[in-house]
């Protein structure tokens, strides 16, 4: 079995999403497709899996060119693909779920068909549980039972790594590799290196819309780096600095957010100092985050910032103790829809006066665009930019004198480029004397920059480590309950 | 009793067309706000239609013929050209509306006729039920037909839960290989025609005839009772009959003595207890019983199809 894309085109109004891309994959292998985000990658896999039409280009599967203008076609042709954010609907049962487009109609049949495919790879499902119920990594699995279901020869996962714990991640590359051993071809298509690097038998690489190249993989890293950016990087690493005062002090905190409860928590965070948080989505480390913003009222206990207590005080008196949150939800939290970047400014600036003076405010905002490399002009919107734009708005929309600074998942859906430029600016942030608080699910980015990482499982602190006499197989264990150590 | 709760049956019937045929569309995506204008429409053109023809088929089928042509315009301008389905509804409620009050003035105050009356033999004789469910005029039981259609339909046929696919997250049931928008089409459409079948009871049973503003509001109620309805047609049909009882109820009492004084608020009272009832059965202590009995979850459950409204676009 083999698959090729020829010369394929797609154009979205005047960005050339694919601009002549041919790509050729065989049997048995898992081929990654590796390129930062906006390279065309996820264009490329829409128009072979049917959900969009290219404008022109063929795809050849066999040696049999495949007319395709649906996924049904697709699908028909033995081609699935699991979306990044995986297309289940969130109020149905797994069974339905399961058999929502299905031509086979026995749902008896078709239940027993989920249980005994996923089975064979470990996992499994209550049918009758609502699809909200499942985390990112069950409905992932769900989607791929479903594929197989169907009669998928060739299977594309989309950024599958997103928003999945460590240990589903582990259990998801076993299932693939079972998959590519049975004789299918597999694509997985990622932003992350040192993914495809673990995963894959052979990468493509695109860059702004065209293939740059095939690597047998394993290869060395700083060809890959350059084949994806065109340029050599450097990755900007931690130098220890000695902390300052305490900056942020919680004491015995229980805190009651409706799923997760945190219990007696006592800690401290430094100026000048990093802390991880490590943990299973919703373990807890958002709750922490929250409560220590102010956005969550503690039912027991107290926080203090610089000997101020703010125990109970809300969000407002937190910020104006400059204490600063930023949340994993950049468009949904973070920035507004439908405001530009320079009303963003006005909005997050200090009061100037009734009256604004929009020549002056384009200007400010125009120079802060320029400071912080962000792609887009004065007057666009914020859905229109890129996630990685959107972090480093967000990073210019606060003020320079921050104390403390909580973030979800810093660098969440980044490329490479951008997430060293953002933990570039944090770094600067905190030799100013800036304390950080940070979760993530990335294990190298808790360990790269981190003083201190605090472990949470099941809504409690597991554990509390120096990150530097630590690995990344021990915070794996320790994330997934065990501690081995 | 048996009367009046036989009295609020036939009464709500209409209510339940509209409703059911609004939760098919609204399932689908579509919000089809033009209800009030196209009952209305319907109405008279259903009443007009039999009056000249002298057929209530010819009339029913007229009425449902004009929803449907008005819902169809919805899912063209919300589909094709991308237009805001509230803004459009809107709309086309005013210009149903005033249409109907223009088209309409030959036929107000004339004598038409009216849907048949039939006693359904044997089941009629049940004490109690026979009387209530099976003593009615044709419509009537054509309301217990679409209810329990759209009910096993929704929820008990793989169509059904394709269309409820639809309307939850389009991108999904895109890459499923069902084809959205056709499908959009087509219940929208539906959905219309049970609204046409609505108006066209109202005037020939509920109302006996045409006069302007025959239905006024009765399509904001609808559209009300779907959304706190949960989306369900079995607990928007509970509100249909609920709001069936209140306005017999105000017309049981405006000859009472003591409310001469307030007789005129009272044709609007069910309005009004319609709206606060409903908001009581918002309230989230139905949901969190809904939780701890999941058998009951779906039918408790509020939640609108989370892709109500979004127009659906392949990139």
């Amino acid at each position: 079995m083999s698959l090729e894309l020829r010369d394929i085109r797609k154009r979205f109004g005047a960005v050339r999403a694919n601009d002549g891309v041919s790509l050729q994959v065989e049997e048995g292998a898992l081929h990654g497709l590796l390129g930062e985000n906006g390279a065309g990658k996820s264009t490329l896999m829409k128009v072979l899996s049917g959900f969009i039409e290219a404008d022109a280009g063929q795809v050849i599967l066999n040696g049999r060119h495949l007319e395709m203008s649906s996924p049904r076609d697709a699908i028909t042709a033995g081609i699935g693909m699991l979306h990044q954010d995986p297309l289940v609907f969130l109020p149905f049962s797994v069974l339905d779920n399961f058999v929502l487009g299905s031509p086979n109609a026995n749902r008896v049949e078709a239940g027993a068909e989920l249980r005994r495919i996923g089975a064979g790879f470990g996992f499994s499902f209550d049918l009758t549980a609502p699809a909200r119920s499942l985390t990112v990594g069950e409905r992932q699995q769900l989607e791929i039972v479903r594929l197989l279901w169907l009669g998928a020869k060739v299977l594309i996962l989309d950024e599958p790594t997103t928003g999945i714990s460590a240990t589903q991640q582990a259990l998801l590359f076993e299932t693939l590799r079972t998959l590519a051993a049975q004789g299918m071809i597999v694509i997985f298509v990622s932003h992350k290196l040192e993914e495809v690097e673990a995963l894959c038998d052979r990468v493509t690489v695109m860059r702004r819309g065209k293939a740059v190249g095939d690597v047998e993989l394993p290869a060395p890293m700083d060809q890959l780096v350059e084949m994806m950016f065109g340029r050599p990087l450097e990755v900007t690493g931690r130098k220890p600095g000695g902390p300052g005062e305490i900056a942020l002090e919680l004491t015995d905190v229980c805190v009651d957010d409706r799923l997760v409860s945190l219990e007696d928590l006592s800690m401290s965070v430094r100026h000048g100092e990093i802390i991880g948080l490590a943990g299973l989505e919703g373990s807890g480390q958002r709750t922490l985050l929250r409560t220590c913003a102010g956005l969550i009222e503690p039912k027991s206990g107290s926080v203090r910032a610089a000997g101020v207590d703010l125990t109970s005080r809300g969000y407002h008196h937190h910020l104006s103790s400059r204490i600063h949150y930023l949340p994993a939800g950049r468009l949904e939290e973070g920035l507004i829809r439908g405001v530009t970047i320079t009303e963003h400014f006005l909005l997050a600036g200090e009061q100037t006066g009734p009256i604004i003076d929009w020549a002056e405010a384009r200007r400010r905002a125009d120079e802060m665009l320029r400071e912080h490399s962000i792609v887009g002009t004065t007057e666009s919107t914020a859905e229109s930019l890129s996630g990685g734009n959107q972090q480093r708005l967000l990073l210019a929309l606060m003020p320079d004198d921050v104390a403390v600074l909580l973030m979800e998942h810093p660098t969440r859906g980044l490329d490479l480029a951008s997430a060293d430029w953002v933990w570039n600016r944090l770094l600067a942030r905190v030799a100013g004397e800036t304390a950080i608080v940070f979760s993530s699910a990335d294990l190298d980015e808790l360990l790269r920059y981190s003083d201190r990482i605090v472990v949470f499982f099941g809504g409690r602190v597991f554990k509390v480590l120096d990150a530097r006499s630590t690995d990344s197989e021990r915070l794996a264990h320790l994330i997934g309950g065990r501690d081995v150590a | 009793m048996e009367a009046t709760i036989a009295t609020i049956v036939a009464t709500a019937a209409p209510l339940v067309y509209a409703t059911v045929g609004e939760t098919i569309a609204e399932k689908a995506g579509v919000i089809n706000l033009s209800l009030d204008g196209s009952i209305l429409l319907s109405a008279m053109t259903g009443f007009a239609t039999t009056y000249v023809t002298g057929s209530v088929m010819l009339g029913f089928l007229a009425a449902m013929l004009v929803s449907m042509v008005i819902a169809a315009l919805i899912a063209f301008a919300s589909i094709e050209l991308k237009l805001n389905q509230i803004a459009i509804g809107f709309v086309l409620t005013l210009l149903a509306a005033e249409l109907s009050s223009f088209l309409g003035r030959p036929y107000v105050g004339v004598r038409g006729t009216s849907v048949p009356h039939w006693r359904v033999p044997l089941l009629s004789d049940i004490p109690f039920l026979g009387k209530v469910l099976f003593d009615h005029n044709l419509s009537v039981y054509g309301s217990f037909l679409a209810l329990i259609a759209a009910y096993v339909f929704i929820f008990r046929t793989k169509r059904g839960l394709e269309l409820q696919g639809i309307g939850e997250r389009p991108e999904a049931a895109f890459a499923r290989g069902i084809p959205v928008n056709r499908m959009r089409y087509l219940y929208t459409v539906i959905g219309g025609a049970l609204v046409g079948i609505a108006g066209a009871a109202y005037s020939l049973d509920v109302k006996f005839g045409w006069r302007e503003n025959l239905t006024l509001n009765f399509g904001w109620i609808a559209l009300a009772i779907v959304i706190f309805g949960g989306w369900h047609p079995v607990r928007a049909a509970f509100g249909c009959y609920l709001f069936g009882a209140l306005q017999v109820l105000a017309l049981k009492l405006q000859p009472v003595s003591a409310f001469q004084g307030v007789s005129q608020i009272l044709p609007i009272l069910p309005f009004v207890l319609m709206i606060f009832t409903l908001v009581i059965v918002y309230l989230d202590w139905f949901r969190r019983f809904g939780e701890r009995h999941p058998r009951w979850r779906r039918l408790l459950s509020s939640e609108p199809p989370a892709g109500i409204g979004r127009v659906f676009e392949r990139e």
